[in-house]
């Protein structure tokens, strides 16, 4: 126990020290196609030499299909997200991983505290919003923000052109 | 002399090492998958259009499949059709996986009862069938490497390691690992040494739907390593070649540039073919060929 104390101290110190949290919304469009089925998305920090910094989630298909499909196999469409972190995972991963959501605005709060965030060094990042859809198309956008906010709360958007709607990032101090 | 050049221009047209007018090649329906346990389907062809099969097939006399750690695997389901030669490959294991069709042939010559004869086959056969103490015995060592590789998983280089054998691609850059805008490096090897200067072809697939060819020539640098930078995302055939050329009549016998036992022996191959062709190359040849896929940003 005297051993672990030290840790978890700096732990919380370090997560103190910009305890930022950050608010994000992602809107999955509703698309007028024969053929529908709900996007793979990915959402993740990536620093500027475009490594990732943090995953913030993954949503793909959890369950194997009526046919004994596993959804994990069509992980890799997301093929920066698969490329850049994906490949290197052990998945599912806590925290990060869920199911395909339906289209509408999804809004998530990430707690600065959270594992990666708050070993976040302060610098300029950019959100990336990644979908891609069985029988349709894939989409990857960026959102830029700074880290921790400065001043008041910091916010950023960016719209997608036809897999992703509208994204939005809030930095909160 | 018309008579041995009709013999040779059919030994030509028959040789399956002979086909340097078209493009051999294979083509993966996955080059990167998700996880351990899933299959790829290949299809094995030579053609002119890349890749579209529309010539005669490519026969896997010897594929050689190398599992992440370093296995073998068996092809299954393997069939040749009238175009294209199929097979299918089982991925049990996470990793990259190396999918070759190899052939090292041996061609010899020498004089028995002031007669000459020639003789095909592989090295282990060459031992056997051909005399050692053959008079004025001449040989040459034509190698050919057509392959692929698969990833389920994280990409890693256990299969990927030399077999020291002809020409080699060896990964700077991960062959699993390539998309559009960023440079990829690779280092061709022969006989498992640095190849410098080795002039090495780079063709996008699609030809058939373009007027261009949009083909990349670049030259190894003495470490044996070239640069490619892909500008669209695709199937793209990388091809190199070493030593002499197969098209054209033999020249005049002169010395081997190596003798029956140089170099390793290798199993395998395309078995002892019917001797006596008439054939003999003019010196050890290797060529190789690799199917790359790039993906867009």
């Amino acid at each position: 126990m005297k051993m672990r104390l030290p840790a978890a101290l700096s732990g919380f110190l370090a997560g103190a020290a910009h305890a930022a949290d950050l608010e994000v919304s992602v809107e999955i469009p509703r698309l007028n196609v024969a053929e529908y089925h709900r996007p793979y998305v990915a959402l993740w920090v990536e620093r500027p030499d475009q490594s990732v910094a943090v995953n913030l989630a993954v949503w793909y298909q959890l369950q194997d299909t009526a046919k004994g499909e596993k959804g994990a196999t069509w992980l890799k469409d997301l093929r920066t997200w698969w490329r850049k972190a994906g490949r290197d995972l052990t998945l599912p991963v806590d925290g990060v991983t869920g199911a395909t959501r339906p289209p509408g605005t999804h809004s998530l709060t990430f707690k600065g505290s959270r594992a990666g965030l708050a070993q976040l060094a302060p610098g300029s990042y950019a959100l990336v919003v990644e979908m891609t859809r069985e029988v349709g198309g894939r989409e990857i956008i960026r959102v830029p923000f700074e880290w921790p906010a400065s001043g008041g709360a910091q916010t950023a958007k960016a719209r997608g052109s036809h897999e992703i709607g509208q994204v939005q990032i809030t930095v909160k101090p | 002399m018309l008579r041995n050049l009709t013999i040779l221009a059919g030994a030509i047209a028959l040789s399956p090492l002979a086909l340097q007018a078209h493009r051999q090649w294979m083509l993966p329906s996955s080059t990167v998958l998700s996880k351990a346990d899933s299959w790829v389907t290949v299809d094995a062809a030579v053609s002119n259009e890349l890749f579209y099969f529309d010539h005669v097939p490519l026969r896997v006399n010897n594929l050689v499949v190398t599992a992440p750690d370093g296995s073998r695997r068996q092809p299954e389901n393997v069939a040749t059709g009238k175009y294209r030669t199929t097979f299918d490959v089982h991925l049990p294991q996470p990793g990259t996986y190396r999918i070759a069709s190899v052939s090292n042939t041996v061609f010899a010559s020498w004089k028995e009862n002031g007669e000459m004869k020639t003789w095909r086959g592989d090295a282990e056969a060459f031992t056997r069938e051909v005399p050692a103490n053959a008079a004025e015995l001449r040989t040459a060592k034509m190698n050919s490497r057509v392959e692929v590789f698969v990833t389920a998983g994280k990409p890693d280089t256990r299969a990927l390691q030399p077999v020291g054998i002809g020409l080699e691609l060896a990964p700077v850059t991960h062959p699993n690992d390539l998309v559009t805008g960023e440079a990829a490096t690779f280092q061709f090897l022969h006989n498992g040494n640095p190849a410098a200067n080795l002039e090495v072809t780079v063709i996008p697939g699609g030809i058939r739907y373009r007027d261009q060819l949009k083909e990349q020539k670049l030259t190894t640098d003495g470490e044996g390593r070239f640069k490619v930078t892909f500008a669209e995302p695709g199937m793209y055939w990388i091809n190199a070649t070493v030593g002499a050329s197969m098209r054209g009549p033999a020249p005049a016998p002169g010395p081997s540039p190596s003798g029956p036992n140089a170099g390793p022996r290798t199993g395998g191959g395309p078995g002892p073919g019917p001797g006596g062709r008439g054939f003999m190359p003019s010196g050890d040849r290797s060529s190789y060929v690799a199917t790359v896929e790039v993906l867009p940003q």
